[in-house]
């Protein structure tokens, strides 16, 4: 995208003789200096400190906590630590069954999440309804409810299958687009899957 | 058994019986609280095990499993009614406190409501359903139920059927929340609830006085699914029921199908099984272990607890392949022999433990926080437990010998010795410390069989469609959390007519709120980790 600013002719804007000469100064006085976009430097640290919200409904989640303790260790990837509360968290995982009288307070948590926001499927019951498909009571996938970025399938899927979905979680942080993009104040209607 | 069968004919002439391994007694549902009345006091079968709801087409009705605590004989007795637009039956909430929850669940399933019982809501599904899920004619289209994501109205009243003394029917409105009180909602969405319990919590100040526990947050109708699936298909729920007893409750399902057809399993499988579930069973109580200890407060105990489970689980995923749902066992047997490595790793594993259970009690059962917190917390004396139900670890803690694998061995159990841990302080102390000794006393089983596995066949041949003789079927297994019942209904057929889980938390948390009221909130969190529910469990 194009930036304009009406005080400043544009091959003003793009003339950086100054900062290149700032940096060699920092240079030469032996400070390492690192230019890059600034979007860049938010979504390495978003993507490097996503904190999942403590949420799980059944078996899925014995496996999330697995990633939490000390053999799997999932503060190695920044997922640091489980947050109780929807407002400090980063990401649901969906880790369990959804039953029809779990949507609405689902659908909830999800809303009290802080923007930017994610969504990680867990196991069969997350993604597709898994062994309780035909169930009167469940739903069939949690994609009928909320839009899912990160599906990992499983019953349970191992914790690290779970690592490797969460770090398809980071690669898409990593190319999302953060001022102007994820970081808009406005409502944005995420397109549900099915 | 006939000696009460004589007893009973005696008191009531119409009552009719079936005989079976559990004597079955048929009453009209006029008579049925009369019987209730003399079964409770006079024949002192004072632990209700189950109350499982029935659609015979024709007729609605119950099966309800009794218990002898004394000398652990069964009875069971058939009531039904054949009214299927407003099945009426009478309620035994006031002889069996357990029956306050099982009734509202039949409620649920079937429609069938309970004279005398103070509140007919539902237990699992939303208030706005439609429909009674178990019954036959149920219709399952998703435009009769679609996905709503408005929250259910929040009921402070609820409805009850009350007989008055001259045997008329009266419609009454009972409350459950005064409006002036000060509710909280703790709860589906908590960490210290286990999964997604959730509590609504009168308060005064800190002090509790009334819990309102809401379950079916994660209902998953998994007794509707196993009527359409054959025997060898069903058996993979009981690994998704409580995912901490996974082997266990599997061990019951496959128990109770083969009482039905009479087999006589392999003894190398009758070995292996035992110590598969004893090494469950450790697992789980280290993850309790971890969990509660967590809870109130000592997060390193959770890295300890975690530790020592992925050792278990590692020995469980040689043989079986899998880290939490197993599918080992099948009917007749198992699914495949032992990891060559198995018997090794088990009795290194045996060996170490110990000494860790060592550090566990220095690092935590001796620390005088954790001491005030569970000493004297969240009473429960000896008979309320046999009242609501409370068995599994939880009831031998309030002084309870309710071990069914003591009480009616199978595998193995009557061919080992090991302890039945037993404390009759009844409070949260006394909870904790009988998982800590029963990991003890787990060890102790494994031991003296791991050694003397003997060498055959792990399974018997099975034809890949099984069916059952007619009848019905009653079986359970001691399980990490108390005992899991599997209740089959065979009309012949290669899938079940009927087949009901009886689990074992559905009765830890109708025990919740006597434990709870006049403690403080975060008592309320100590009691609850030390029940150790299991929510899946509890909702199927």
């Amino acid at each position: 995208m194009e930036v304009k600013i009406k005080s400043m002719k544009y091959e003003d804007f793009k003339d950086n003789e100054y900062i290149e000469q700032l940096i060699n100064e920092l240079k030469a006085s032996n400070t390492n200096v690192v230019v890059g976009c600034l979007d860049e430097v938010i979504n390495w640290g978003r993507s490097n400190s996503l904190w999942p919200l403590t949420f799980a409904t059944s078996c899925c989640g014995i496996e999330f906590m697995s990633l939490g303790a000390a053999r799997y260790d999932m503060a190695r990837f920044g997922f640091e630590v489980a947050r109780a509360s929807p407002r400090q968290a980063d990401f649901v995982m969906v880790a369990g069954t959804i039953v029809h009288r779990m949507a609405p307070v689902l659908r909830r948590l999800y809303d009290q999440l802080a923007e930017p926001k994610y969504v990680v499927a867990v196991g069969g019951c997350a993604v597709s309804g898994g062994p309780f498909r035909k169930s009167y009571h469940v739903l069939k996938g949690v994609d009928e409810i909320l839009p899912v970025d990160v599906y990992i399938p499983g019953c349970p899927p191992r914790p690290e299958a779970m690592f490797y979905g969460l770090m398809q979680l980071q690669r898409k942080v990593k190319v999302e687009k953060f001022f102007g993009g994820v970081n808009r104040q406005e409502k944005r209607e995420k397109v549900l899957g099915k | 058994m006939a000696n009460i069968q004589q007893e009973i004919s005696s008191f009531l002439p119409e009552a009719t019986f079936v005989e079976g391994t559990i004597l079955e007694v048929s009453v009209p549902d006029a008579k049925w609280h009369d019987l209730a009345l003399y079964l409770h006091d006079k024949l002192h079968f004072d632990y209700l095990v189950s109350i499982v709801g029935m659609d015979w087409g024709e007729t609605l009705g119950c099966v309800y499993y009794f218990t002898c605590t004394a000398d652990n004989s069964q009875i069971s007795v058939k009531v039904e009614t054949a009214d299927r637009e407003n099945p009426l039956l009478h309620s035994v909430t006031d002889l069996w406190k357990s029956a306050y929850l099982y009734e509202r669940e039949v409620y649920d399933f079937f429609g069938i409501r309970f004279i005398n019982h103070p509140d007919m809501r539902r237990l699992f599904l939303r208030n706005d359903w439609v429909g009674y899920p178990l019954r036959k004619d149920y219709d399952a289209s998703p435009e009769v139920n679609p996905i709503r994501l408005e929250h259910e109205a929040v009921d402070d009243v609820t409805h009850a059927i009350v007989e008055t003394p001259d045997g008329k029917l009266e419609e009454r409105t009972n409350t459950i929340f005064a409006p002036e009180e000060f509710v909280v909602n703790i709860g589906p969405q908590h960490p210290a609830t286990h999964g997604v319990l959730r509590l609504r919590t009168s308060l005064e100040g800190e002090i509790v006085k009334k819990i309102d526990v809401y379950c079916g947050y994660v209902h998953r109708g998994i007794e509707k699914l196993c009527e359409s699936l054959t025997y060898p298909q069903t058996l993979h729920f009981a690994d998704r029921l409580d995912y901490l007893s996974a082997q266990q409750n599997r061990h019951a399902v496959c128990l109770c199908i083969e009482d039905a057809l009479q087999l006589e399993i392999p003894a190398r499988a009758q070995y292996v099984r035992t110590i598969m579930d004893e090494l469950m069973r450790i697992s789980s109580h280290l993850l309790f272990y971890a969990t509660f200890c967590m809870d109130l407060g000592a997060t390193t105990a959770f890295f300890y607890g975690f530790r020592d489970r992925e050792k278990i689980l590692d020995i469980f995923e040689e043989t079986c392949g899998a880290r939490m749902t197993f599918n080992y066992y099948t009917i007749g047997g198992l699914m495949a022999d032992i990891h060559p490595d198995f018997q090794r790793k088990v009795k290194e594993f045996c060996a170490y433990l110990p000494g860790m259970l060592k550090d566990y009690h220095t690092l935590f059962t001796g620390n005088v926080i954790a001491q005030q917190r569970m000493k004297g917390v969240g009473l429960l004396s000896r008979e309320d437990a046999i009242s609501y139900g409370i068995a599994g670890p939880s009831g031998r803690a309030s002084g309870w010998a309710c071990d069914v694998r003591k009480n009616h061995p199978y595998a193995m159990y009557d061919k080992v010795e090991f302890k039945e841990i037993v404390r009759t302080e009844g409070d949260v102390f006394a909870r904790y410390m009988v998982r800590m000794d029963e990991i003890l006393e787990s060890i102790h089983i494994i031991e003296q069989l791991i050694d003397n596995i003997p060498e055959g066949d792990y399974a018997l041949k099975m034809k890949p469609i099984i069916k059952l003789p007619e009848g019905r079927y009653f079986r359970q297994v001691e399980a990490s959390r108390g005992p899991i019942g599997i209740f089959i209904e065979s009309h012949g057929d290669k899938n079940p007519y009927r087949l009901k889980i009886n689990s074992a938390c559905l009765p830890l948390v109708g025990g919740l709120d006597p434990m709870c009221r006049g403690g403080k909130i975060a008592d309320l969190i100590a009691i609850g980790g030390s029940l150790d529910y299991v929510i899946p469990d509890m909702d199927r």
